[in-house]
């Protein structure tokens, strides 16, 4: 005779705290497939846990975002934000539909220069460029973008060393109405400090502004900041060919455009509470018409991270254990923890499961396997009784997670990517003890006999 | 034990007299209960599970042993 499907014993206080505990799941989040492939045929394959990266979910939304900026202003470059994601099958998907790189240290140059990005094509940020860095980027024609007076004395030495005039831009910070201003990268603008980097620039005679850049902030959920930031930067650009004499050729208004993942403190969905894309487009589109004086229509360069990777990026993990605690929640303990889930700190993620589990709910929490007490994924979660071997698909993952996650405690898992044809590709191994040890030097007098 | 006070009906609701407190269970608890207030011993709980459910009797143990820390958070179990 058959035996019955089993239901592991579950018990609920009716409780007004719990309203929602204790009946059936009336609608369980599922999660079966990633571009159309089992999840849980690829956890068989390759392990779990597992990053899952779709290439078709990236090539769309890329593919929505330049849309809506070319369609309405169509001198339009996006460079990928390599600290966002920067492993390369994910840049080389961005540097296929178009986009250029933007890097903020000499490591992510190098890395764009590995994967084939030419220098013309890098936009070099950040508050500190090693001087052998900067001669690298200047020889290679990369858009060097100043942060400080000290970076403009040290492109002023690497153009005497070259022998020729670099053509750069400067970072700007402003007030766009947004709280947290971001002030400590580049200039102010209005203070004067913005005018003054450029006349300090002038007077030097060696370097030449070719580009005004800021980043306002991230995660940005008023569109019109952008409108703000475009103004003042358009604004300054009029007076710099006006009052200095050089031609900016481009302006860049940053990244910071926020995804569909839920803040924590936020209680409203991201549906309602992000802006789309189109939202962010207008905003800085026409600020561009309603501030450009004359005919001529600088570049505009986008480096949008966030928006366009972290829907694409799910972590799948495990129940390797549970147990009732004191306060009787349930805990679950996974095989992925928040080592690997940088972005956890401000977002409560999407958590579903890849089958239906029969039974009524139950309040849990879901640990990582880190032997350390803030290893919590979700401190409060319905789930309906999930047996070992369960999994759990978390998302959005796909933005900072891969760049940002550590190596502690345990290796760092395998990462694939669904391709558009729907094969499975490994692109990134799990690390091993050989990885992690290989740049340790134990001392001869400590070896162990 | 005030397990052996328990009522319970057959949609899985529960009352407890002693308390006033009601409680939602579904039919695996339900059938651990009255086994627990028959003074059934845990090993044999978890041998009847294994041979009416598709579970291990190794899994049901571990079941049982969590269920009844439960029932002791919710006084339902000295």
């Amino acid at each position: 005779m058959a035996k019955k499907t089993y239901e592991k014993p579950t018990i609920i206080k009716v409780e007004s705290s719990h309203s929602k505990a204790g009946v059936p799941m009336p609608k369980q989040k599922i999660r079966k497939k990633i571009g159309g492939v089992a999840i849980d045929e690829m956890v068989e394959r390759f392990g779990s846990p597992l990053f899952i990266f779709d290439e078709k979910a990236i090539r769309e939304k890329y593919r929505s975002a330049y849309e809506a900026f070319s369609s309405r202003y169509p001198n339009v470059q996006f460079g990928w934000s390599y600290k966002t994601n920067y492993l390369k099958a994910v840049c080389a998907v961005f540097h296929q539909e178009g986009a250029i790189a933007e890097v903020v240290s000499e490591f992510e140059y190098e890395k764009a220069r590995e994967l084939g990005i030419e220098g013309k094509d890098i936009i070099y940020n950040g508050p500190y460029k090693p001087y052998d860095s900067l001669v690298t980027a200047a020889k290679e024609g990369a858009k060097i973008h100043i942060d400080t007076f000290d970076e403009i004395n040290d492109l002023e030495k690497v153009a005497d060393e070259l022998g020729f005039e670099i053509p750069v831009a400067i970072r700007l910070n402003m007030d766009t109405g947004i709280y947290p201003q971001w002030s400590r990268f580049g200039f102010n603008i209005e203070s004067g400090q913005a005018m003054d980097a450029v006349k300090r620039i002038k007077a030097g005679g060696k370097l030449r502004l070719t580009g005004l850049h800021a980043h306002i902030g991230t995660f940005m959920l008023d569109a019109n900041a952008y409108k703000v930031e475009t103004t003042k930067m358009v604004r300054l650009m009029n007076e710099v060919e006006e009052k200095v004499g050089f031609t900016i050729e481009y302006i860049d208004v940053g990244g910071g455009f926020a995804s569909k993942n839920h803040l924590r403190g936020i209680y409203q969905p991201p549906e309602v509470v992000v802006p789309t894309i189109d939202d962010y487009a207008e905003a800085i589109t026409s600020a561009l018409y309603e501030n450009i004086r004359g005919n001529s229509y600088p570049k505009l360069y986008l480096e949008t991270g966030r928006h366009l990777i972290d829907e694409a990026g799910y972590l799948v993990t495990s129940v390797v254990a549970s147990k009732t605690l004191p306060d009787s929640r349930r805990s679950y303990i996974v095989d992925a923890g928040v080592n690997l889930l940088y972005t956890y700190f401000w977002y409560k993620f999407n958590i579903e499961l890849t089958r239906e589990v029969s039974g009524i709910s139950e309040p849990a929490m879901i640990n990582g396997p880190l032997c350390m007490n803030i290893d919590v994924i979700d401190e409060s979660i319905l789930l309906p009784r999930l047996r070992r071997g369960d999994k759990l698909v978390i998302s959005p993952v796909g933005a900072y997670n891969v760049t940002q996650w550590m190596q502690f405690i345990r290796y760092r898992p395998r990462v694939l990517m669904v391709t558009e044809e729907g094969n499975v590709e490994l692109i990134r191994e799990r690390e091993e003890l050989s990885d992690i040890e290989k740049r340790e030097i134990l001392p001869d007098k400590l070896k162990l006999k | 034990m005030r397990i052996e006070n328990l009522a319970v009906n057959k949609n899985g609701f529960a009352f407890d007299p002693t308390s006033g407190e009601t409680f939602t269970l579904n039919e695996t608890a339900k059938e651990i209960i009255e086994d627990l207030a028959r003074g059934v011993e845990e090993k044999e709980i978890a041998k009847k599970l294994s041979e009416e459910y598709d579970v291990t009797q190794e899994e049901a143990m571990n079941d049982v042993l969590d269920f009844k820390e439960k029932l002791k958070l919710y006084g339902l179990l000295s």
